[in-house]
C-alpha cells in the first residue's frame, strides 16, 4: 500500500501493525494550479517515529496541515488514527496533538496560562489540566519559567513549551513540523531527547524536518519529499546502503612514494577513489570492519597512518541521488556540527 | 447537546480571558482605546462647549453630557478594530492554528475574541460614564440607563468587532485591518456621534441620519440627556442586531473559506 518510489531493497520494518496514518494518494492544489502535494501514499504504524525530509517548498508542511485536518485535501485521502481527515475532523483532532512551525505561541500569555488553554481546548477540567500542565511544566524543564511571559523564552524554551502543549490531551499521534529549526544544537538534541522519550511512551510521531540529522538520529523511518512528490522511503540505513558503501579517508605520514604503495595496499580491500588533497580514499566492500586490517596492512607496507575517517553514506546522497539536489539543511547542519566542535 | 455547548462556552470563556488579558496587556492595543477618545472628549468640551447655544442644538444640561455618548462609540470602534488587530496578529503568528487544530468548533474561536470585545466595550462605557460623572455630565434617566449605556456598548462593541474580526480571518493581515482605521473616522465624523445630524450640511447631514452608527449614539445619548424614548431605543437594538449579524456572516463565509483555501 506504501509507495515506495525510486526504492528497492529489502521490506519496510514497522514497529507496529496498524496504521496511525495512511494517506492515498493525498494531493493539495493550490490557486494558480500550483501542486504543493501531488499523490503522496504513506503509511506510518502505530508507534513509530516516521521523519518527512525535504527542502523549504516540498510540500512537508502542506502535508502536515492537511492531516491535521488545518487545510483540506483536493484529491486523495488522509486517515489519521483511525479517522479521515475531511470527513471526521473533530475526531482526529481529539487524537492528535500539534506542534507547528515556527512554534506559534502568544508572547504575552504565560507557559502556564498557555497549557492551561490547551487544556481547556481538549475539554479536560479545569484541576486536572492545571496538574497535567504542572506535569508537563516538569518533564520539559520549564518550571522555573512557568509562570513568566513567553515574549522571554528564548528559541528552545518556546520549542519546549510548544511540544509541552501538544501533549496536555495525551495524543495518539504527535505532528512536529520542523521543532529543531532556528535552534541552536544543544537545544536540538534535547527535543530529540523528548521525542525519544515519548515515542518510547507508545506515541506515533510524525516528525517534518529539513536537518538530515535529525530524520537520522530519531526517525525509524524516513520519507523524502520533493516537488510535491514522495520520492524515496524506508529506514535511514537502507536508504543509504542503497546509495553506496561507506569510504575511508586516509592521511598518511609523508613518505616518499606513499600513494603508490598505498593505492596498492587499499586496492585489495576496496576501489579506490581519486585523492582529495592529499587524502586518500577507499570505498569499502565490506563497510566498517575493514578498518583495521586496512591500517594493519599499511603499517605492514611501511606506510603510517596519520588520520582517518569512516564516511557514511548521508541521508543528503540519497536525496541527491533521489532529486539531483541537496537538501537546504546540509551544508547548515555540516556548519553548525563544526561551529560546536572545540 | 448540553454538556457540548458548555464545553464549547467554557472554550469560548477561556479563549475571551485570554484575549482580554493579552488588550491589557499590550499597551498600543490598549491606548487606542482609552487615550485617544478621552483626549477627544477633553479638548471638544474645552474648544467646542458654547455649540449648545447653536438654534437646533438638542437641549442639553452641558456640552460633555452630550459629547459623552460620541466618545463611548468612538472608543467602541476602536475596541472592534483594536480586537481585529489583536486578531489578525494571532492570525499572523499561528496562535489561531493551534485553536483550529483543537478538538473545538471554529466559530468558538472567533466568538472567544468577540467575547472579549464586549467584555472591553462593559470597561470602556463605566470607564466613561465614571469620568463624565466626575467632570459634571448627569445621567437624567439615572443608574438604569448607565446599565443599558454598558450593555448597549457591550454589544455594539462585539457587533462592530465581528466585522473587524471577518477581515482578519480575510485578509490574514494585521496591516490591513489596521489601515480600516482611518475609515474608523469617517463613519464617526458621519454620523450623530460628535455633532448632531440636523445641524449639518448635505450630504454629510443626510448620510448621518441613516448612519447605523447615529442610532447607536442616540440609544446612548437620549437616556443621557433626555429621557426614555422607545422608538430611538429600539433603532438603536435594530442596528447593533443588523451590524453584529452582517459581521457574523462575514465571519462564516470567511471560516469556510480558511480552511478552504488553507491560509
Amino acid at each position: 500500500m506504501t509507495a515506495l518510489r525510486g526504492r528497492s531493497g529489502p521490506p519496510v520494518i514497522v514497529r507496529g501493525t496498524v496504521a496511525a496514518i495512511e494517506t492515498q494518494q493525498l494531493a493539495r492544489e493550490f490557486e494558480g494550479g500550483i501542486k504543493a502535494v501531488d499523490g503522496v501514499d504513506l503509511e506510518v504504524a502505530e508507534g513509530e517515529i516516521y521523519g518527512f525530509l525535504g527542502p523549504n517548498g516540498a510540500g512537508k508542511t502542506t502535508t502536515v496541515r492537511m492531516l491535521t485536518t488545518l487545510l483540506l485535501p483536493t484529491g486523495g485521502t488522509a486517515v489519521v488514527a483511525g479517522h479521515d481527515v475531511a470527513k471526521d475532523p473533530g475526531a482526529v483532532r481529539r487524537q492528535i496533538g500539534v506542534a507547528l512551525q515556527e512554534a506559534a505561541l502568544d508572547p504575552l500569555m504565560t507557559g502556564r496560562e498557555l497549557l492551561e488553554l490547551q487544556a481547556t481546548l481538549h475539554a479536560i477540567p479545569k484541576s486536572e489540566g492545571r496538574e497535567r500542565g504542572q506535569w508537563l511544566l516538569d518533564r520539559v524543564g520549564l518550571t522555573l519559567a512557568a509562570d513568566r511571559r513567553v515574549g522571554t523564552y528564548s528559541g528552545g524554551m518556546r520549542r519546549r513549551l510548544d511540544l509541552a502543549s501538544a501533549l496536555i490531551h495525551r495524543p495518539v499521534v504527535l505532528f512536529l513540523d520542523e521543532p529543531t529549526t532556528g535552534l541552536d544544537p544543544v537545544s536540538r538534541k534535547a527535543i530529540w531527547e523528548e521525542v525519544r522519550k515519548l515515542n518510547d511512551d507508545g506515541t506515533t510521531v510524525f516528525l517534518t524536518t529539513q536537518y538530515l540529522e535529525e530524520a537520522d538520529q530519531l526517525a525509524d523511518r524516513v520519507g523524502i519529499i520533493s516537488g510535491g512528490r514522495l520520492v524515496a522511503e524506508g529506514t535511514p540505513a537502507v536508504l543509504k546502503a542503497e546509495v553506496g558503501k561507506p569510504h575511508l579517508e586516509l592521511c598518511l605520514v609523508e613518505q616518499d612514494g606513499k600513494e603508490s604503495r598505498a593505492e596498492e595496499v587499499l586496492t585489495r580491500f576496496g576501489r579506490p577513489l581519486p585523492a582529495r588533497d592529499g587524502t586518500l580514499m577507499v570505498e569499502l566492500d565490506a563497510g566498517a570492519s575493514q578498518v583495521g586490517p586496512i591500517v594493519v596492512a599499511l603499517n605492514q607496507a611501511g606506510l603510517d597512518v596519520e588520520s582517518l575517517d569512516l564516511v557514511q553514506p548521508s541521508l543528503d546522497d540519497v536525496f541527491v541521488q533521489q532529486t539531483g539536489q541537496h537538501l537546504e539543511g546540509a551544508q547548515r547542519e555540516t556548519d553548525e556540527t563544526e561551529a560546536v566542535q572545540p | 447537546m448540553t454538556g457540548r455547548l458548555a464545553a464549547n462556552a467554557r472554550v469560548v470563556a477561556a479563549l475571551g480571558t485570554r484575549s482580554v488579558r493579552q488588550t491589557l496587556r499590550r499597551p498600543q492595543l490598549l491606548a487606542p482605546l482609552i487615550l485617544f477618545p478621552t483626549a477627544l472628549l477633553a479638548i471638544q468640551t474645552a474648544g467646542a462647549g458654547r455649540a449648545v447655544d447653536l438654534p437646533g442644538f438638542p437641549p442639553v444640561d452641558n456640552f460633555l453630557s452630550f459629547m459623552l455618548a460620541g466618545s463611548i462609540v468612538q472608543s467602541v470602534m476602536f475596541t472592534g478594530n483594536s480586537g481585529a488587530i489583536a486578531f489578525a496578529i494571532d492570525i499572523e503568528m499561528g496562535f489561531t492554528d493551534r485553536l483550529f487544530a483543537a478538538p473545538i468548533s471554529r466559530y468558538a474561536v472567533v466568538l472567544g475574541r468577540l467575547a472579549a470585545t464586549a467584555t472591553l466595550g462593559a470597561m470602556i462605557a463605566v470607564y466613561f460614564i465614571v469620568l463624565g460623572l466626575i467632570f459634571g455630565a448627569e445621567i437624567k434617566e439615572g443608574l438604569p440607563a448607565a446599565i443599558w449605556i454598558v450593555v448597549l456598548t457591550s454589544t455594539s462593541a462585539l457587533a462592530f468587532g465581528s466585522i473587524g474580526a471577518a477581515i482578519a480571518l480575510r485578509t490574514n493581515s494585521a496591516s490591513v485591518v489596521q489601515g480600516i482605521f482611518p475609515l474608523v473616522f469617517v463613519i464617526l465624523f458621519l454620523s450623530d456621534a460628535f455633532f448632531p445630524a440636523n445641524l449639518m450640511l448635505d450630504p454629510a447631514a443626510w448620510i448621518a441620519q441613516y448612519n447605523p452608527l447615529s442610532f447607536i449614539v442616540n440609544g446612548i445619548r437620549e437616556p443621557v440627556i433626555d429621557g426614555w424614548h422607545l422608538t430611538t431605543q429600539l433603532k438603536a437594538i435594530a442596528s447593533v442586531i443588523g451590524i453584529g449579524a452582517f459581521g457574523l456572516l462575514l465571519c462564516e463565509g470567511a471560516l469556510r473559506g480558511r480552511v478552504r483555501r488553507g491560509v
